[in-house]
């Protein structure tokens, strides 16, 4: 069957980043700057900015007005949740996940960093590095997110002073080892002014790295999900036996009413026709027969792709197993221990019942043990510690223990941001209470990392 | 492992659709009866497209609803049921005219009846027991939708609570809600208006002859090219003029305007859209411009 024209998209990667800062950070300037100097303004929203900028008596646009989202957000002046923008230059799209610093400042961050493949990190230059970085940066540690940026912000308003930024930059590269994060650079910005946001600036000389939009245009974009083993929940069985063929599967000739695959996304690695596979949980081998997709089939399916599956042989699979590689492939779990963000206002407590969703499976679950939470109130050179606790608060990062109903196949998160993370969700009223990642804390297995809670799986 | 060839990232296109076509799949599969908005618009165009590629070689397992105004394009109504068939789907019409013929809806003062279609809309939801919606909507056309979920919880009266919205992580969807309850989805969330059109050429998917450059009778009213139509007659003073015209959008008659444009092709529309200096619906909606927070309003009511 001959495969239909390719997607014509110049060759342009997608690349998502969410941002952290506290507040009067100027995030929402840096945001609307970005915005702005690569023209994804246009000119009836700019109207509307400057009409309620003059309105405000301001004497120019105020840039931040152009990320407030809802009324009640304009009314106060802060903002209250995960917004998304989108911008884009020739080389890259961008899909910026805006996280408030302010109240849920947790919650938010983890919800936009658990995406992210870039977590763009403010300071106020007068003030260097302080308790919410530090909170954000341990937050990014946690949830694996590949680089780091750190915005030194308004550094107009320390005379474009090179000591400042160095002695800032030095403390936030002692931070990110103690934190276990590894790819990290810092630039010198004055978002009002537009220092080094998309433009290089004239005054900071001292300063010869790239601009934020210049790192974000280069920086490696290649996914942690490709370098790792292949995995892929199976979304559902394509079997249109009982139903027509769909007008578009009519014109291929070879499609039959017979057809068996097994569609889903491939969440981390590759897989090619030809590979054995392991069907988790119940462990029964089988080997690719096709890849197939409406635009033809394909040799070779790499993490991020949505495609359908086809088996030589003919074994049981249904909706929440995963196709996993079989090298080292994972274990099924009744007993799983993970670190877990609580995102919701109801407390978590030792014997809960809880549902978890993992892949596309959900399971009933109980918490059989809350073995401590994170002390993120990080005081200058030291590392996070874990504190005896027996529940788990809104925005608390804590240690839990879970026993499963049904096994699931939960990889590590320190090797699998995908199918190493489950959330919690309230059995009642369907909520989503908990963000967690199995296995390890990646925290804590830092070189200088701080001790485990003691009770483990 | 296959170390040995290097994996290029996907392009953007690849990973959007592919993202999409996951959500499309995870609301079949854990929601007891879904159904599509399908308007013939752009967005809801490719959105069914990406639903025939996303259950491919099985049918699209649901139906499609289009809540008519009574006030569309006649263009646009041939298109969506030549669409319909050749995507192979079904499609249920709710019609505001019905309910205004029996008394159940009043004519605004301002004959605009975009806002009258949130009763049928829910009626449609309740009546078919739905508990999934797919919409059409991207988080880039306004600012309240920037902080929408893909997976929007709605309560029994269709509203929406933005500060209440559930923390969507990963990617894993979570659709469970209470009887009564709905979730409208949305699958291109992370779309922007230029990737709609980059995919409509990369994909040649079909569209309403009326987003291309035709010429029409049109009046310049505040600054919005009005088409002069049965439901959008002259006003005194209007200055009736033919122009070269296209419409980004292909909502109500009563409140859609035209902008001025050659482009023909969808090469040129993303030209133009790409040079454009207005947002698409700053443009062409007028009932945006009702108050600064209309759409938010709107939302919560029930509307997409």
């Amino acid at each position: 069957m001959a495969a239909r024209t390719p997607l014509r998209t110049g060759g342009r990667t997608l690349l998502r980043l969410a941002t952290a800062g506290s507040v009067d950070d100027g995030k929402s300037t840096l945001v609307g700057r970005l915005l702005f100097d690569t023209n994804s303004v246009l000119s009836d929203t700019l109207d509307h900015v400057e009409k309620v900028s003059k309105r405000k008596g301001l004497a120019r646009a105020d840039l931040a007005l152009l990320t407030d989202g809802l009324r009640a957000e304009r009314e106060q002046g802060i903002t209250i949740d995960v917004a998304y923008r989108y911008f884009a230059t020739p080389a890259r799209k961008f899909i910026l996940a805006d996280c408030p610093g302010h109240v849920q400042y947790t919650r938010n961050t983890v919800t936009g960093s658990s995406t992210a493949d870039v977590i763009v990190l403010l300071v106020d230059a007068r003030n260097g590095v302080v308790e919410q970085t530090r909170r954000h940066l341990a937050v990014a540690s946690l949830l694996r997110v590949p680089h780091v940026i750190l915005v030194v912000n308004k550094i107009d308003l320390v005379d474009y002073s090179e000591d400042v930024f160095t002695a800032i930059a030095t403390d936030f590269a002692m931070l990110a080892r103690s934190l276990g994060v590894a790819d990290t650079h810092c630039i010198p910005v004055s978002a009002t002014e537009g220092d080094n946001v998309v433009t290089r600036s004239t005054r900071t000389p001292w300063y010869d790295g790239p601009t934020v939009l210049g790192y974000l245009e280069t920086v490696d974009d290649t996914p942690l999900a490709v370098g790792a083993e292949f995995r892929f929940p199976v979304q559902h069985v394509v079997r249109p036996q009982n139903a027509p063929l769909a007008p578009w599967a009519a014109r291929i000739p070879t499609m039959d009413g017979d057809y068996r695959g097994y569609a889903g996304k491939v969440e981390s690695g590759r897989v090619r026709v030809g590979e054995e596979i392991v069907v988790l949980p119940r462990g029964s081998r089988a080997t690719i027969e096709a890849i197939d997709t409406p635009d033809g089939p394909l040799k070779i399916a790499v993490a991020g792709q949505s495609v359908v599956l086809r088996l030589t042989s003919d074994v049981d699979v249904s909706r929440g197993d995963i196709f996993a590689a079989t090298d080292a492939p994972p274990a099924p779990l009744r007993e799983v221990t993970a670190t877990v963000c609580w995102l919701a206002e109801r407390e978590l407590t030792i014997g809960a019942r809880v549902l978890v969703q993992h892949g596309t499976a959900i399971t009933k679950a109980i918490v059989r043990s809350i073995d401590g939470t994170l002390d993120l109130d990080l005081q200058p050179g030291a590392v996070p510690s874990w504190q005896d606790a027996d529940t788990l608060r809104l925005n608390d990062i804590g240690r839990i223990r879970l026993t499963l109903a049904t096994p699931l196949p939960i990889d590590s998160y320190r090797e699998h941001r995908a199918t190493g993370a489950f959330i919690i969700v309230d059995d009642s009223d369907g909520w989503t209470l908990g963000a967690a990642m199995a296995g390890s804390t990646p925290l804590t297995a830092s070189s200088n990392g701080c001790a485990q809670p003691g009770r483990g799986a | 492992m296959n170390q040995l060839t290097p994996v290029r990232p996907l392009t953007e296109l690849q990973a959007l659709e592919s993202e999409s076509i996951h959500i499309l799949r995870e609301v079949a599969a854990t929601f007891a009866s879904p159904i599509m908005l399908f308007s013939g618009g752009k967005d809801s165009v490719v959105m069914l497209h990406l639903a025939a590629k996303a259950f491919w070689p099985a049918p699209v397992p649901f139906g499609l609803l289009h809540v008519d105004t009574g006030h569309n394009f006649p263009e646009v109504l041939s298109y969506r049921d030549e669409a319909v068939e050749f995507y192979g789907a079904t499609l249920k019409v709710a019609s505001v005219q019905d309910y205004i013929d029996d008394g159940r809806l009043r004519e605004r003062p301002d004959g605009t009846r975009n806002p009258l279609q949130t009763v049928p809309l829910l009626d449609a939801i309740q009546t078919g027991k739905h508990d999934a919606v797919f919409g059409g909507g991207r988080r880039d056309e306004e600012r309240a939708r920037a902080k929408e979920r893909v997976f929007s919880m709605r309560d029994e009266f269709g509203q929406w609570e933005p500060r209440n919205q559930r923390p969507e992580l990963w990617s894993l969807y979570n659709g469970r809600h209470l009887p009564g309850e709905h979730v409208r989805v949305f699958p291109l969330s992370n779309w922007t208006e230029l990737d709609i059109w980059d995919y409509i050429e990369a994909e040649k998917i079909a569209l309403p002859t009326i987003y291309y450059a035709h010429e029409r009778d049109v009046t310049e009213r505040d600054g919005m090219w009005i088409a002069i139509t049965e439901v959008t007659p002259a006003r005194d003073g209007d200055q009736i003029e033919s122009r070269s015209v296209r419409y980004r959008t292909v909502g109500d008659m009563s409140c859609t305007a035209a902008v001025l444009s050659n482009a023909n092709t969808v090469a040129d529309v993303i030209t133009e859209v790409g040079l454009s200096q207005l947002t698409e619906r700053g443009a062409t909606r007028a009932d945006d411009r009702m108050s600064e927070a209309a759409m938010e309003d709107r939302k919560r009511e029930g509307y997409f």
